[in-house]
């Protein structure tokens, strides 16, 4: 499928919604349907710094568990915590009500190193 | 890597397909859960020709495979099924199994990551003892059908009365002109069918399932719905409750364990093991949380380590709650015990369970 147009992509199949020095961060329909039904999800705390690449969380699927990887550095402002009562949003709605996080960006010109999505789109074929 | 006679089916079908014991096989095709709730609430479809299938025959394979296995063999009716398990000489499990007593034979269903250590071990003592085997495996195929609805999809397509068939019986007969030994065996603690038939006709009656039952809600199911189905049913899986060192009465199986039987191979082990009561034990676990316990993950009782996870998944039919089984000591092996699961340096609730953790409505 198409990606976004307005999103960045990682190598790791994590996507980025920019908004100036913030960005959202979530799994690409291609991790979701990678990883097939989503039952939890583990997050970092609200205010924890991470770093570019960092592991900060896991997901995990009926029958793995996967590490889940910032695209960016950053302070965590917000998390999913919808995501709690309801992973599977993550399988339902990658880009929407599946989102992960947000960040303060302490490094915004890493969006540079990030895909647009014409080049995650070849990465992400099966 | 092997693949099955139902190979070009799964690949057809968009199935995720994983290697399991020797074979490709299908993990998953629409989803593991939607899979699971097919099966619980309609049936499902399984391919599990990875299975090992031997043939036994002669007037001494009741006698000969009661020497090397816990239940009773000679006791089975024709056309009875019966779980079965061969031990070692320690009383560790060398494979489960199920017996399937037919008209001429007998047919042994051993598992795929054991089919060649069963039959290196079979063929060590069976021709002098007066027993023929033949090694179907790879060649014949196994399609399980699953769940509620089962005898009402299946019975169109097959010449034997399925209703009257009782749980652990069979029959031989044809599935859609074809062949099999139909019978009423499974591993989702659901009621239904497993069919064994030649490899080279099997394509034709997956494919003839799928499409005359799909209205009903048929759907092909992989590995990864059929282990929960298994998990939540409280069925042992070779390699993690049963193991060459976990025995059938550390795994719960003593309903198994026939000790009224003559000498079989880990009889007096097993017996001892038993009288003694001090081994470590599988127990289910409840989580108290969201964070699914996995293979492995320490389980601890007042801080200090008293098990470990053997397998583990979300429960769909237990109030969507993780579980798990364990093999833990014994004093922490009661039915409410508080226990901790450790994961990734996190402790996380747990309670002892009774198993099965699901039983379906009779």
């Amino acid at each position: 499928m198409a990606q976004p147009e307005d999103l960045l992509f990682s190598k790791e199949h994590e996507w980025v919604r920019l908004d100036g020095n913030s960005a959202t961060i979530g799994i690409t329909d291609y991790a979701q349907n990678a990883l097939g039904d989503i039952v939890y999800v583990e997050l970092p705390k609200v205010g924890a710094t991470v770093a570019q690449f960092a592991n900060i969380g896991v997901i995990e699927s009926v029958k793995a568990v996967s590490d889940l990887f910032t695209p960016m550095s950053g302070e965590i402002v917000e998390v999913n915590a919808a995501l709690e009562s309801d992973p599977a949003a993550v399988n339902r709605e990658p880009y929407g009500a599946g989102w992960l996080l947000k960040m303060r960006l302490t490094n915004p010109t890493e969006s540079k190193t990030l895909l647009p999505p014409a080049e995650y789109e070849k990465i992400a074929t099966d | 890597m092997k693949r099955t006679a139902l190979h070009e089916e799964h690949v057809a079908a968009g199935a995720r397909l994983v290697p399991f014991g020797g074979f490709e096989m299908p993990v998953q095709y629409a989803g593991i859960l939607k899979e699971h709730d097919a099966v619980r609430h309609r049936a499902g479809l399984f391919d599990l020709s990875h299975m090992g299938q031997f043939w036994l025959t002669g007037d001494r394979v009741a006698e000969w495979s009661d020497t090397l296995t816990i239940n009773a063999v000679a006791t089975m009716k024709p056309m009875q099924a019966r779980y079965n398990i061969f031990c070692n000489d320690a009383g560790g499990a060398h494979d489960d199994t199920i017996f399937y007593r037919l008209g001429d034979r007998w047919l042994l269903v051993v598992n795929a990551a054991n089919a060649e250590k069963m039959w290196d071990y079979l063929t060590a003592s069976a021709p002098s003892s007066g027993v023929a085997l033949e090694n179907q495996h790879g060649r014949r195929a196994l399609i399980a059908i699953q769940g509620p609805r089962s005898v009402e999809m299946l019975q169109p397509h097959v010449d034997v009365e399925l209703s009257p068939m009782r749980y652990y019986f069979c029959a031989e007969g044809r599935v859609n002109g074809i062949p099999a030994v139909i019978a009423r065996t499974g591993y989702t603690g659901e009621d239904g069918f497993e069919l064994f038939l030649d490899g080279e006709r099997a394509a034709e009656v997956w494919r003839t399932l799928l499409h005359d039952c799909g209205p009903q809600g048929l759907e092909p199911c992989g590995l990864g719905a059929r282990d929960v189905l298994r998990l939540e049913a409280g069925m042992p899986l070779y390699g993690h409750e049963l193991t060459e060192e976990i025995t059938p009465v550390q795994a719960g199986l003593t309903w198994a364990l026939k000790l009224n039987k003559p000498e079989f191979v880990g009889k007096s082990a097993l017996a001892a093991q038993r009288e003694r009561d001090d081994y470590a034990r599988i127990v289910g676990l409840v989580m108290g949380g969201r964070t699914p316990a996995r293979e492995g993950y320490p389980v601890l009782q007042d801080g200090r380590v008293v098990g470990e996870i053997r397998s583990g998944s979300i429960a769909p039919s237990v109030g969507n709650k993780n579980i798990a089984t364990s093999l833990v000591q014994p004093e922490a092996a009661a039915v409410g015990t508080g226990l901790a699961v450790e994961i990734r340096g996190t402790l996380h609730e747990a309670s002892v369970a009774p198993l099965p953790f699901y039983k379906r409505a009779q």
